[in-house]
């Protein structure tokens, strides 16, 4: 790994002044970050550390749902949302081990976008909106395939706002050595309708079941997706499952979700 | 009540206190003054021309003290393979040479063709860097599947091998003509074919050595993770380097694990000490976990065609294989034995079959090398005999218990000689498999199967009857087979002054827990304390020269040498009490650890003969030497047979192909116990590695020879989760005959007995479940391959 030089801003303002000054990259929990460099495929003059920023960091109701810090533990997250959003909980509770759990956060997570990581797929059946530095900006906007999102250079997360459904589960597939997702699916029920987003099984990174979401609508229920089919065409496809594979987990965790919502 | 001391007592882990608490002295621990870094620079194409190597901007840089390429170690020795195998035809097996560094070509990726020793490790890997980029490397086309490279002579792993075929072999030739007949009229024949998936063995701790050259007297050291310091300073000392041996110590101090990848001779060893002795200080070099992935030697890699040939009723009348293993770029040191006498030889099983033919086509590829790896040879004879046997079991609607009972050799029939060469001494198969039945409650299985298939899951059930063969021996006799080297073991039991006792072995612990199992022993025949008693391994200017651990054998072969060692001191002890208590030789009696005149109150404790030892005073100086210190060496009659039989009950998703194990059950026959608790734990972990390549383990290099699964983010390794509380037995014993601890050996057989009755499960729920188009599936069974298999 390379030398680098380290900050530990106390104010969002002083961060992204940081940011915005050379060779600088944001670091929350290093949980990617760190091991890429020591791979030597990423690296900066100067790490510009998020953790030190109170205002980025807990997580509280407000406007529009469940205000989370983007410097928020998925630790965290998994204990405070437990009776607020149980499956947003669960999926937290089942990212990595506990020292990922304990240093990894939801703003790292979203900024990162690893087809294969959880939370995209629950921020984007949420509805979340990701509030930034400079803007806000809507899940279904901030997606953009796989490792990129709608973020500027030297933009950063701030939080996260989590709009709370009626009904919600997270089913994860978990690839057996990583144990990321194979394929994830979260599905959430909400007053004007269904939202299912499905992670680890697209070459373009999370995406919205449609034709699930619409006929979950009509009919809260497995059955109501049993006679769909899931197209292969634009699936993962690598040693630990092909397309086809991929294709049908989407189908079986979908079910299994709105079991479990 | 179960014994708290001495022989067959639970004796805790002495060694894990300090394991458990940080205070272990690893190799990388070890801090020396003045030490440098060495780093590997390696090889990212699988195979390549090497067209120039500039080292002058990575010499140039910061901290840089020396580079070394191929060309500095082109005038030593080549690594060699310990075991010379025969083909077919008679002619000798091709030995390409196996340099310290590569040399005019790279073979795989991760082969090291240069080296770095800087002041710290950043500028050392800085400048490796800085050498893959100045390199020059022209890639030749990657041989990867073992098929295609026997069938191009154009495209070869090394130039003068035509065809990649390292030996084709035939075990044993002169029985291939009756076996084809036999197949040739039988009135069923089973085939299957499989792949044996490739292992890395990803100890715990990675590889590690640190070289140093004292110019006073112009002796070396060397430091690393080793099996078998005294076989590894042979190699380097002998064979690579033209140092004397005894110019060489070489200590392997705590080890983190082996599972065989540290059996072998690597060129990072002697690229430590030839920069030791250049640079006069000393030099280390750890490696990173993705080197471990690369460079360790690699375990199994079979594909196999076996045959079976049966009457109607099941009884067996043949077996028939042929293999292709992979021995990847270079022969590591077992690599040759490994598919040959450790894997033909195991080919009859626990059966009376009459005849069995073993042909094993070993092929060079552009891949790491491929050596001996928990169970080695064994797991993959072992493997597709029970899986045969298994679909043979399916097709004739018999049943795979009767099966086996029909055609186990029978207690009466020992010593009983295979078709296959092994001389199996004792054991009882009958009874391994009627205890396993019991605590699986197979009875029971159809309520468990109603009950998993309310919840809309699949339950299975897979048997494996499995035996092996510990403790390669004797030496004479392997010889005759092609070693190169012997394989007995030695231990010295040296009586301090003060009673104390302290054993140097050649065997080597890694895990194994042979601090605390030895004392056992000792402290049984001598009546000592365990706590008493010290093992000393590991350091080849302590311990007598032993071959080490891998294969089962430290207490089989090991334990017993130092069991004879303490005859000796017993027997002397019993010269020292006669004069002593002024009686005659034959009159003395050893027991409970005091030395007495038979029929008379007159007794010597061991503490005070072993001080007279040392302060002969009152001594027969005349007729006995002073001290008590006795060394043996010892040399197996015949392998030992350890042997079982494992019941592994799955739970399957159908919907997702995921198979859980939800129970495993083994019933072992490992003769006498030494510490039951540590036993236990073999067993644990080794049904644990054969859970780990049954479902999750897999090897993959894709068409270029890149390794695809070359981190812990691909390569599934088995966790907690993945598998089930064991329910293990070892009460049926046959004590093994011809060494007096009536020892067999149970480090290997978890790994050995388990994969087939995994996958032979998982064949069971889907044959139950109606899916019985599917007959086979290739290990790892991932999730993805059952899916796949169910849905054609
Ligand atoms: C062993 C292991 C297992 C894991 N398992 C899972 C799993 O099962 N599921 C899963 O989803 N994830 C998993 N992860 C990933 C984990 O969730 C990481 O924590 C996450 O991907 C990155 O978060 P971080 O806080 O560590 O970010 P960092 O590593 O610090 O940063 C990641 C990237 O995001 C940028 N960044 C960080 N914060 C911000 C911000 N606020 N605004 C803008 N850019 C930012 C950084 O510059 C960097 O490019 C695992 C990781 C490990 C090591």
């Amino acid at each position: 790994m390379q030398n680098f030089d380290f900050v530990k801003p106390a104010t969002i303002a002083e961060a992204v002044k940081a940011l915005n000054s050379g060779d600088a990259q944001a670091l929350s929990g290093g949980q990617t970050l760190i091991a890429t460099m020591k791979q030597g495929l990423a690296g900066a003059e100067t790490l510009v550390s998020l953790t030190g920023i109170a205002e980025m960091k807990g997580v509280c109701q407000g406007d529009g749902g469940l205000h989370i810090g983007a410097a928020t533990s998925h630790a965290t997250v998994a204990r405070e949302v437990a009776t607020t959003y149980p499956a947003l909980a669960k999926l937290a509770g089942g990212i990595g081990d506990p020292q990922v759990r304990n240093r990894g956060t939801v703003g790292g997570s979203l900024a990162n976008n690893d087809p294969a990581a959880c939370y995209p797929s629950g921020a984007l059946a949420s509805g979340a909106t990701i509030v930034t530095d400079r803007r806000e900006i809507a899940a279904d906007d901030y997606f953009q395939g796989l490792f990129a999102t709608a973020l500027d250079e030297g933009e950063i997360i701030t939080k996260v706002i989590f709009p709370i459904p009626e009904k919600a589960a997270y089913v994860k597939f978990e690839q057996p050595a990583s144990r990321f997702a194979l394929t994830g699916v979260f599905v959430a029920k909400f007053a004007g309708g269904v939202r299912v987003a499905v992670t680890g099984a697209s070459n373009d990174g999370v995406f919205r079941w449609t034709e699930a979401e619409k006929a979950l609508s009509a009919n809260f229920s497995a059955a109501a997706i049993s006679g769909l089919s899931v197209d292969a065409g634009n699936m993962i496809s690598d040693l630990h499952g092909t397309a086809e594979y991929r294709a049908n987990l989407v189908k079986v965790l979908t079910a299994r979700a709105v079991t479990a919502a | 009540m179960p014994k708290d001391y001495g022989i067959g007592a639970s004796s805790k882990r002495r060694e894990d206190v300090r394991f458990l608490t940080g205070r272990g002295q690893y190799t990388d621990d070890l801090s020396i003054h003045g030490q440098a870094h060495a780093v590997m620079v390696r090889s990212n194409v699988a195979h390549g021309k090497i067209v120039s190597i500039d080292t002058s901007a990575a010499a140039a840089m910061p901290g840089v003290l020396a580079v070394f390429t191929g060309e500095d170690f082109k005038d030593v020795g080549g690594n060699p393979a310990g075991w010379l195998i025969k083909s077919r035809n008679g002619e000798p097996m091709r030995e390409p040479k196996r340099p310290v560094l590569a040399h005019g070509k790279v073979r795989h990726v991760g082969d090291a063709y240069a080296a770095v020793i800087a002041e710290t490790y950043e500028q050392a890997k800085a400048a490796a860097q800085q050498i893959a980029d100045d390199a020059v490397i022209d890639e030749l086309p990657a041989i990867i599947d073992m098929k295609a490279a026997a069938a191009d002579a154009s495209n070869r792993v090394h130039d003068e091998i035509p065809d990649n075929i390292c030996f084709d072999w035939g075990w044993i030739e002169d029985n291939r003509a009756a076996v084809d007949a036999v197949f040739k009229s039988a009135p069923h024949i089973t085939t299957l074919e499989l792949v044996n998936n490739r292992l890395v063995p990803n100890a715990m701790e990675p590889r590690a050595s640190i070289g140093e050259y004292f110019p006073g007297t112009g002796d070396y050291k060397l430091t690393t993770t080793s099996q078998n310091p005294h076989l590894t300073r042979l190699l380097v000392a002998a064979f690579v380097m033209g140092i004397p041996e005894n110019k060489l110590t070489v200590v392997a101090p705590d080890v983190g694990g082996g599972f065989g990848s540290k059996i072998y001779h690597y060129g990072e060893e002697a690229l430590v000490l030839a920069a030791a002795k250049k640079l006069g200080r000393a030099v280390r070099w750890t490696a990173e976990r993705s080197e471990s992935f690369l460079s360790d030697a690699h375990g199994r890699d079979h594909v196999t065609k076996i045959e079976l040939a049966c009457e109607k009723d099941g009884t067996f009348l043949a077996f028939r294989t042929e293999t292709y293993a992979n021995v990847g770029a270079y022969l590591s040191n077992f690599s040759t034995a490994t598919p040959t006498f450790l894997h033909g030889t195991l080919m009859a099983g626990p059966y009376k079959v009459p005849h069995v033919y073993v042909n094993v086509k070993t092929i060079f590829t552009n891949t790491a090398p491929v050596d001996a790896y928990r169970g080695a040879g064994r797991p993959e004879a072992t493997f597709s005999l029970e899986r045969v046997i298994d679909k043979m079991c399916r097709e004739l609607g018999l049943d795979q218990f009767e099966v086996r009972r029909k055609n186990f050799i029978t207690p009466d029939m020992f010593p009983y000689t295979t078709p296959v060469g092994l001389a199996y001494d004792t054991g009882n198969y009958q009874a391994t498999l009627a205890k396993a039945i019991e605590m699986a409650d197979v009875a029971g299985f159809d309520k468990r199967a109603a009950a998993s298939k309310a919840k809309g899951r699949l339950r299975g059930m897979g048997l494996s009857t499995w035996i092996e063969a510990c403790g390669i021996a004797p030496s004479h006799l392997v010889g005759v087979l092609g070693s190169r080297v012997g394989l007995y073991d030695a231990a010295t039991v040296r009586v301090n002054a003060t009673g104390n006792i302290s054993v140097m072995v050649g065997a080597h612990s890694h895990g194994q827990g042979h601090e605390t199992v030895f004392p056992q022993i000792v402290a049984e025949r001598l009546g000592v304390p365990e706590s008493s008693v010290e093992i000393v391994h590991g350091d080849t200017s302590k311990i007598p020269f032993g071959m080490g651990s891998y294969g089962s054998r430290s207490l089989a072969v090991c334990g017993v040498a130092m069991n004879k060692a303490i005859d000796k001191i017993v027997a002397k002890g019993k010269k020292i009490a006669a004069h002593m208590l002024e009686a005659s030789e034959g009159d003395i009696t050893f027991e409970d650890g005091k030395f007495s005149v038979a029929g008379t109150d007159k007794a010597k404790t061991f503490g005070e003969i072993a001080f007279s030892a040392y302060v002969p005073h009152n001594y027969p100086l005349e007729t006995l030497e002073p001290g008590l210190e006795e060394t043996a060496f010892y040399d197996p009659a015949n392998f030992t047979y350890p042997a079982g039989a494992y019941i592994c009950e799955v739970e399957l998703d159908p919907d997702t192909g995921k198979v859980d194990v939800v129970a495993f059950h083994c019933a072992d026959d490992f003769g006498n116990i030494m510490n039951p608790m540590i036993v236990e734990g073999q067993v644990h972990g080794g049904v644990g590695q054969g859970i780990g390549q049954a479902l999750l383990e897999n090897t993959t290099y894709d068409e270029n020879g890149q390794l695809l699964t070359g981190s812990f983010m691909d390569y599934a390794m088995p966790r907690a989760s993945d598998v089930p509380f064991y329910n293990v037995d070892y009460s049926c014993q046959t004590p093994c005959t011809h060494n007096p601890l009536g020892v067999k050996g149970c480090g290997e057989a978890g790994a050995i007995g388990s994969p087939p009755a995994v996958v032979n499960a998982v064949i069971d729920a889907l044959h139950r479940g109606g899916m019985t188009h599917v007959t086979h599936i290739n290990m790892p069974v991932s999730p993805g391959r059952v899916w796949q298999a169910i849905n054609g």
